[in-house]
Formats: structure tokens, C-alpha cells, sequence
């Protein structure tokens, strides 16, 4: 059982699975409650393209990326003000180009399709101890701007169209958000790889909604099950030997399918006690009659 | 916006206002003194909604100048409509929102607001709810929780759009009396609404949108009158007197009195005006504006 502890790369790997799954299931909050599921799938294909830039032209990768994902949403926001585009085309246009601008230069240099798989599917026990530095630098800032920007955000996740009337510097805090957003998909990057992040983006804030109705506790429990799904996936992965990016987002997709099925059965059971509760209360006033 | 004195509280002068280059309103002039309470009537899209959040510097001013005084403090209630119902929050956290600026790096809020919050829902008589989710309430609770947002911030001008929206008669008697309470402490009270008959006539001033400008702007009595209504509305309508009550009635077009036909006098009423009658010739007196509904 405690095999995996015994190597470097695997408690490296665990550590870096817990910070990205509670950092991106924080981020996550925001995101399902704001609706911005798609943008959280789209900018992962986006900074691929920045990475895979990045990489041919050897510039910083998590640099590169993170300009890379900011450029996006800039972007996107920009096409986004116009009314005839709208912000579900802009996402899709814009996400998809700078993803394809990725797969253009891995097809004119074929050399690394390995790293291209990498990006794609993440790999986590390649990680070396100063990308977990790195990592834990991104998460802690991240979390800060979280922790600053708390009572704005979630005003305007709540209330959009009233927070400017409330003095709140809407675009500022929505642009410094993004931001985070970029950052949190390039932290996830090497971990999850492209096509997992959005999961890991919003199964945990999806678990913990059906849980609660209090935003405070949405968010630690999301923060929860984020970090220790994040952990539990690359732990198991060394024993069933998949993928550990695949490993966490199926751990979490049988969280999600087990809080489903329990709030299904007390759903049923609240039910059938409201129904004999009923039957009870008719029989009473039959024997009163 | 820029700033005026202590004698009005809000001046507009030949004001444009609108969004992304269309204007909503223009040639606006008005001047809101401290204290008082009133109502912006008019049909959908006349900009009572604009004219609302231009008291909050929103729209685009394309013409004129709005002042407000200094250091005014304003609170404002939207339409419930706006909201999403999804989120997870409860009434407390709600109306905490509205001091959001009080430690606004931390996440947490202070005992003082806290105790601020608790004040505001005791008074608003939400007390009993402040942990249930916003969802789970009634139309008029959750009315309630957002003015509660709007007054934890002690705001000196109140804004409130369409406060009765959705209501049943009790629940807008009671918000409009809490209304009335704070005015009477000292709240200067604007309110958009599309009640002519439970709300607009029980204001002591009101000010009638359309044609994309102000109509009329005075005492309830005086505005509520058909000719103003009907350049309004685009529509006939009755205004009926009963003793301190005013009504207002939509003429059908069908209906006698609406292509000069006589209207057989109500018994226990008296007819105000009707849209082909002589104002000018109309011996009835005024009403008394009744300041507390």
C-alpha cells in the first residue's frame, strides 16, 4: 500500500495532483456558477497552442503559455462585445484557432510527438522537482488572487448586472480573473493534460453544489474532493498502471456518480416518508371522523 | 457624475441618456431633494429602468449634466428578476453582499457587520430566515433580503426597481409601508413601477415617462391625470377619484367613453377626468397626495 511513497517522481507527482485538483476545483466554483464551462474547455485547447509555441521557439513553457492564454481571453472579450458575435462563438473561434496554430507547428516539426502527447494527456510523473516549485508558486498565487478578490467575485458571480451599481470595478475583477483562469489551466497542464482539464475544472464545484446551499461551504468541499481526488488518482494509478491524469478525472467522475445515486435514493426515501407521512395523517383523520 | 450641494440631493439638466450609442431618454431635467419619495411610471421601455440607474452614474450620458451631492450614499434594489436562483447563497450572505467594501481584501466579514446585517433583517423582518438559501423564500421575502442588501450599506438615496413586482396585495402593502417607514427616517425613496392603482397613486410625487422624455413630474394628483397617461401609455384611460383613493383604468376601445360616448356616472365615485373630457373645465378638485401607503 504504500509502495508509491517510495519513489521521487511518485511523491512529487502526488503532491503536484493535490495542489492542481484543489486549485482548479477552486477556480471551478466561479466558473460553473458564472456558466463558463465551455471557456474552461476552450482555453485548455488554446494554451496548448501556446505551449507547443512556446516549446519550438524555447521560451519559458509556463510563461509562454500563461501569455499565451491571457492573449486568448483578451480576445475572446474583445470579440465577445460585439453583438453580432456573441461569447459562445468568440470562445469557439478564437480557442480553436490558437489550438490549431499548436497541432500547425508540431505538423511542420515532427520531432516531438511525444511532447505532443505530453500536453495532450499530461504527465505527471515526469515532473521534476523545480516544476513542482513552479507549480506551487502558480497555486499560491492563484489562491491569493482568490483570497483578494473573494467579496467582488462573488458578488458579481451572484449578481452581475447590479455589481457596478454597488461600486464593484466589474472589469477589472473579471479580467483579473481570467488571468487566474489562464494560470490555473497552464498549472494543470503538465498534470491533466489539455483534454482533461475541463473535468477537473467542474466535476468537483458539481459535486460539492449537489452537496450544499451555502457558497462558503460549496467552496471548501469542492476545494476537497478537488485536492484529494487530485491525490487519490495518481495514488491508484500506479496500481491499475493508467494514465494519472485519466486515473484523477475518473476518480472524480465516480465521486460525482455516487453523490448522484445517494441524492437520487434520499430523494426516493424523502418521498416515500412525505407519502407515509400523508397516509398516516389521513388515516388519523378518518379514525377522529 | 460630479457633485452638487446640500439643497438637492440630485440634479439632471437636459440630460441624453442611453446605452452603446442608443438614447433611451432626453431633454431630462429634474431635481431630487433630500427626503423625498418618488415614483417613475410609464410602459415598458419608456427608460424608467435608465432614468433609475442614471442615479447611479450607469448609462451613457450623450447631452447635459447629473450631479449628485457628495458623499450621498446609495443603495439600490433591482428587479428580482436578475437574479440567478441557482446560486448557493443564503439570505444573510445576501444582504452581507452590501458591505462588501468593509474589509474588502478579506474574505470574511467583521462582528460589526455581522451585527449591522442582523439589524437590517430584524427590522425587515427576515430575521428568521437569514440561513435559509434565497431560493427557498417567497416573492416578498426575497424582495426583502435584497432591500436588506441595499439599507446594510445606511444608504441616504434608496433606489428601487420595480419593489412590487410579482407580489401578491399583502406583501406589497407591507414592502410599501417599510418604504414609507424609511422615508419617514429620513431615506430620500425612488421607485419604478408599472402599478398605477396599489403603488404610483399613493406617492406623494411622480415623475411619467414617454416619448423618450419626461411628460410630467409632480404630485400624483397632478400626473395622473388621462391626457398625460394616454401620451403615455398610447392608450385611453379613466381616471377615477373614490375619497383618498385614486384608480386608473385602461378604455377599452369598444368600451362607451371611448369614442365620445357618455360613461353613466359611477355612484360612489367621482369622475376625475376621462380622456374626452375638458380638463381645464373640470371642477373637481386635486386629491390630497397620501404619503404613506
Amino acid at each position: 500500500m504504500l509502495e508509491p511513497f517510495e519513489f521521487g517522481f511518485m511523491q512529487r507527482a502526488m503532491i503536484a495532483a493535490t495542489l492542481v485538483g484543489g486549485v482548479t476545483a477552486a477556480v471551478g466554483v466561479f466558473v460553473i456558477l458564472r456558466r463558463l464551462a465551455y471557456i474552461g474547455h476552450g482555453l485548455a485547447h488554446s494554451i496548448f497552442g501556446g505551449a507547443v509555441v512556446s516549446f519550438t521557439i524555447g521560451f519559458n513553457f509556463f510563461l509562454g503559455a500563461s501569455l499565451w492564454g491571457a492573449f486568448s481571453v483578451f480576445l475572446i472579450n474583445q470579440a465577445a462585445r460585439r453583438r453580432q458575435i456573441g461569447g459562445d462563438a468568440a470562445i469557439g473561434i478564437i480557442t480553436t484557432a490558437a489550438f490549431a496554430i499548436g497541432i500547425a507547428v508540431i505538423s511542420r516539426a515532427r520531432s516531438f510527438t511525444r511532447d505532443f502527447e505530453a500536453a495532450l494527456f499530461g504527465e505527471i510523473l515526469g515532473i521534476t522537482t523545480q516544476d513542482l516549485y513552479v507549480t506551487t508558486g502558480m497555486v499560491v498565487l492563484i489562491a491569493l488572487v482568490l483570497f483578494l478578490l473573494w467579496k467582488p467575485l462573488v458578488f458579481i458571480t451572484f449578481d452581475h448586472d447590479v455589481a457596478t451599481s454597488y461600486g464593484i470595478p466589474v472589469r477589472w475583477v473579471e479580467a483579473i480573473f481570467s488571468l487566474a483562469l489562464a494560470a490555473t489551466v497552464v498549472a494543470a497542464l503538465q498534470v491533466l493534460g489539455v483534454t482533461l482539464i475541463a473535468a477537473a475544472l467542474v466535476i468537483p464545484p458539481v459535486v460539492a453544489r449537489m452537496l450544499t446551499d451555502s457558497f462558503p461551504r460549496m467552496f471548501v468541499i469542492a476545494v476537497i474532493i478537488g485536492a484529494l481526488t487530485g491525490f487519490l488518482g495518481v495514488y491508484v494509478s500506479w496500481f491499475v498502471d493508467v494514465s494519472s491524469g485519466a486515473t484523477v478525472v475518473l476518480v472524480q467522475a465516480a465521486v460525482f456518480a455516487l453523490t448522484l445515486g445517494w441524492g437520487l435514493i434520499e430523494s426516493r426515501r424523502g418521498f416515500s416518508a412525505a407519502r407515509r407521512a400523508e397516509r398516516l395523517a389521513g388515516l388519523e383523520r378518518s379514525l377522529n371522523d | 457624475m460630479a457633485t452638487v450641494g446640500v439643497d438637492a440631493l440630485v440634479r439632471l439638466e437636459g440630460v441624453a441618456l442611453g446605452y452603446e450609442g442608443v438614447v433611451a431618454l432626453r431633454d431630462v431635467d429634474l431635481t431630487i431633494a433630500p427626503g423625498e419619495l418618488i415614483g417613475i411610471v410609464g410602459p415598458s421601455g419608456s427608460g424608467k429602468t435608465t432614468l433609475l440607474r442614471s442615479l447611479l452614474g450607469e448609462p451613457q450620458l450623450y447631452a447635459g449634466t447629473a450631479t449628485v451631492a457628495d458623499q450621498t450614499r446609495v443603495g439600490y434594489v433591482p428587479q428580482v428578476e436578475t437574479v440567478d436562483w441557482n446560486f448557493p447563497i443564503t439570505v444573510e450572505q445576501v444582504v452581507l453582499l452590501g458591505r462588501w467594501r468593509s474589509r474588502r481584501w478579506l474574505p470574511w466579514v467583521s462582528r460589526a457587520d455581522h451585527d449591522r446585517a442582523h439589524e437590517v433583517m430584524d427590522q425587515l423582518g427576515i430575521s428568521e430566515f437569514a440561513h435559509r438559501p434565497i431560493r427557498a423564500l417567497s416573492g416578498g421575502q426575497q424582495q426583502r433580503a435584497f432591500l436588506g442588501r441595499a439599507l446594510v450599506g445606511s444608504p441616504d438615496l434608496l433606489l428601487l426597481d420595480e419593489p412590487t413586482s410579482g407580489v401578491d396585495i399583502k406583501t406589497r402593502h407591507e414592502i410599501l409601508h417599510q418604504l414609507a417607514g424609511l422615508n419617514t427616517a429620513g431615506v430620500t425613496v425612488v421607485l419604478t413601477t408599472h402599478d398605477l392603482n396599489g403603488v404610483a397613486s399613493h406617492l406623494p410625487r411622480l415623475i411619467a415617462l414617454g416619448e423618450q422624455t419626461v411628460l410630467a413630474d409632480g404630485p400624483s394628483s397632478e400626473v395622473l391625470q388621462p391626457g398625460i397617461l394616454e401620451r403615455a401609455y398610447g392608450q385611453p384611460m379613466l381616471v377615477v377619484q373614490s375619497g383618498h383613493e385614486t384608480y386608473v383604468l385602461p378604455v377599452p376601445e369598444e368600451a362607451p367613453g371611448a369614442h365620445g360616448d357618455a360613461l353613466p356616472p359611477p355612484e360612489v365615485v367621482s369622475v376625475v377626468g376621462r380622456p374626452d373630457s375638458d380638463q381645464d373645465s373640470d371642477p373637481t378638485p386635486d386629491p390630497a397626495p397620501d404619503p404613506t401607503p
